[in-house]
């Protein structure tokens, strides 16, 4: 097992830049995923750390070494593909043979790695079954268990459970994250899925058009965003963003939106531009009869233990987070107002987040 | 009402109509070919007899001049000569004639396997490499490239015979195993590409990493995974190619002679003593016909069977 390092990673298509002067150390034994939307650049890094792509221009480090421009078979590294990609001439044993016989491992050895992998993986009944005779979630395990058995020194994973149905997806996720204590292996894991990012994750690197924006534990991705689309690709719904059509300066504590005066955690820098947005997530709002943004119920969702709450005002649709309790209306005028201090504030000319005492 | 069947399988009515009509097809295209085998094992009387015989007493008679070169002789010699040693020289007597020597067609037919699957072969291999070139990688002008090696057979291949016939006269290509192997792939190969291509697209290319990650090199991936997946494709392709090459008569006549002469052009050259040698031209063709017969059925089960089936969810 050993830690990865990006450093300056690039790579093109012609004239498209998938992968932008991405930085990233990921830290041994850490489950690390990367998160976006599709052709953010997320599986084509993880494909350049597997020597699937050479990189455009960067290096690449597993453990101590440099591994950029070096053969896939040279860099002791297993993937598990969103498509299986199980051989479908040999049944599911020589399946997790394959990779230890082509290192030369005796059979002695072969046949106890490859029957340990199978039990920890619970497919050991199914060793001389065919790969055609399994389902989904079977198949996948399979594939776990032939990256498995090579004890490599990194796991990489490419939307591994995008092809289970949500229900199988569900327990293959704890059994990933199970699986990664037990064995402790350095793992990267490609997904367009939050939840599934939320759920397995040490650490999550968010990216989008090919650049890292984060890169952060779970809970400061969702709770302190560093750019604007961090905050709304997490969480669902994303954050709201409401218009501030004036200049933050270092210091300032409150605001005023639509001639009402809120408070914000102190600022600790000035903004670059005069058109700014104050960021908060629908869960930090709640109604209130006075003193707040006034507006108009305009939807009402229900999530079981949670009602989301479209409130139309002038300034746009705001969403809120409610208790399941309240009752409310379709047209019935609200005024809702932050309930804490999470509240960020954003530079509309970088759309990254200011320094705050509450970011700090 | 019978619900146990789905409202898109055909009825039982459909079927038996659609049974018939595949069955009159299939005498229809037997006839000619029922015919020349019958006319194969007439004796060269019955083959010209008018009414045409529908039942006659088979004979080798047509096998026996295929394979051998004979001449007349009188009765009197014949009666001078020991008795015939076995079932064919006594053939041949009956019809007071004897045996000289073996007939050129064996040296034609072996002419037409090697130039056959020796042209296939390479088209196969060569179209095999190029389609997963153009399957998988970013080969600069792709789609141009791709439309130039079809548009060699936007003309028939015949229309630049003078040319060839020339250029294998100065390079020395001319009636060899070699030139012929050549001029064949060369007209096979841009229907191999375009075929193969179409297959290997088909294949994802996971499987081929998963292997280079695993520890093969692209090469050796692309021998050990990718061409077993591809062999339903690799089959349907060969079985074009050898059918072209197995049966090309232009070139065959125009650019060999002797040494490297096929079958079809020497099969029509089959001339009996006093009219044409109907039975042994229709052995010969009869002979000729099953290679192509054999090689197909061989590689039809690949026809069929998608072996790539189960493994991978789309």
């Amino acid at each position: 097992m050993s830690q990865i390092k990006i450093v300056n990673l690039q790579k093109s298509f012609g004239d498209f830049t998938a992968v932008k002067n991405s930085n990233l150390k990921i830290n041994d034994k850490e489950f690390f995923v990367l998160l976006g939307p599709s052709g953010c650049g997320k599986t084509t890094t993880l494909r350049m750390i597997a020597g699937l792509e050479l990189p455009t221009s960067g290096e690449i480090y597993l453990g101590e070494e440099e591994v950029g421009m070096l053969r896939a078979s040279e860099r002791d590294i297993a993937f598990v593909f969103q498509l299986f990609a199980l051989y479908p001439h040999m049944n599911v044993r020589n399946n997790l043979s394959f990779p230890l016989k082509m290192q030369g491992y005796k059979k002695n050895d072969i046949k106890t790695r490859v029957e340990e992998a199978a039990k920890l993986l619970r497919i050991d009944h199914l060793l001389s079954s065919n790969i055609s005779s399994l389902s989904g979630g079977d198949r996948q395990r399979v594939a776990l268990g032939r990256a498995l058995v090579r004890r490599p020194k990194a796991f990489l994973m490419d939307e591994p459970l995008g092809t289970l149905d949500a229900e199988f997806r569900e327990l293959m996720c704890l059994e990933l994250k199970k699986l990664h204590i037990d064995i402790g292996a350095t793992t990267v894991y490609v997904t367009h899925d939050q939840l599934e990012a939320m759920s397995l994750a040490d650490r999550i690197a968010v990216m989008d058009g090919g650049q890292i924006l984060q890169a952060d534990e779970p809970n400061i991705i969702y709770n302190k965003p560093k750019t604007k689309f961090v905050a709304s690709f997490i969480g669902s719904p994303g954050m709201n963003f409401i218009d501030i059509n004036e200049g933050i300066s270092n210091e300032q504590s409150s605001i005023s939106i639509e001639d009402v005066n809120f408070n914000i955690p102190k600022q600790f820098e000035n903004s670059k531009s005069n058109k700014n947005f104050f960021g908060i997530r629908p869960e930090n709002l709640s109604l209130t009869n006075k003193g707040g943004l006034k507006g108009s119920v305009f939807g009402v969702e229900y999530l079981g233990s949670r009602k989301i709450i479209t409130v139309k005002t002038n300034i746009g649709e705001i969403k809120v987070k409610t208790d399941i309790s309240i009752n409310i209306k379709l047209n019935e005028n609200v005024q809702i107002k932050p309930s804490n201090d999470n509240i960020i504030i954003f530079d509309g000319e970088t759309d990254k987040s200011l320094n705050s005492e509450f970011m700090k | 009402m019978d619900t146990s069947r789905s409202y898109l399988e055909p009825s039982s009515f459909s079927k038996k109509i659609a049974a018939a009509i595949i069955i009159v097809y299939t005498v229809i295209t037997l006839i000619p070919i029922s015919w020349m085998v019958m006319t194969s094992f007439k004796n060269v009387d019955s083959a010209i007899s008018y009414p045409p015989e529908v039942l006659f007493e088979p004979s080798l008679e047509g096998y026996v001049n295929l394979f051998t070169n004979r001449s007349r002789q009188s009765p009197e010699y014949l009666d001078s000569l020991p008795p015939p040693e076995n079932w064919y020289e006594e053939l041949v007597r009956s019809r007071e004639m004897v045996i000289t020597g073996p007939s050129k067609f064996l040296g034609r037919y072996s002419n037409s396997m090697i130039i056959g699957f020796g042209s296939t072969f390479a088209s196969v291999f060569l179209g095999a490499l190029a389609a997963y070139a153009f399957s998988r990688f970013r080969v600069p002008l792709k789609d141009d490239l791709l439309f130039f090696i079809l548009s060699t057979r936007m003309f028939p291949p015949i229309a630049v015979a003078v040319p060839i016939f020339i250029m294998y006269r100065k390079i020395g290509l001319g009636d060899t195993h070699l030139g012929m192997i050549i001029l064949y792939t060369v007209v096979n190969l841009s229907l191999a590409v375009w075929l193969l291509k179409g297959f290997m697209d088909e294949i994802p290319k996971e499987y081929e990493e998963a292997a280079m990650i695993d520890g093969y090199s692209r090469l050796q991936a692309f021998f050990k995974v990718v061409l077993p997946q591809a062999m339903t494709g690799i089959a349907a392709t060969a079985i074009f190619c050898m059918i072209f090459s197995w049966n090309e008569y232009a070139f065959a006549v125009l650019l060999t002679q002797f040494n490297a002469q096929t079958a079809p052009p020497f099969i029509p050259t089959i001339i009996g003593e006093g009219g044409l040698d109907w039975p042994a031209i229709g052995a010969g063709t009869t002979l000729f016909l099953l290679p192509v017969m054999i090689f197909t059925i061989i590689l039809r089960k690949h026809l069929l069977r998608g072996i790539t089936f189960g493994a991978v969810r789309k």
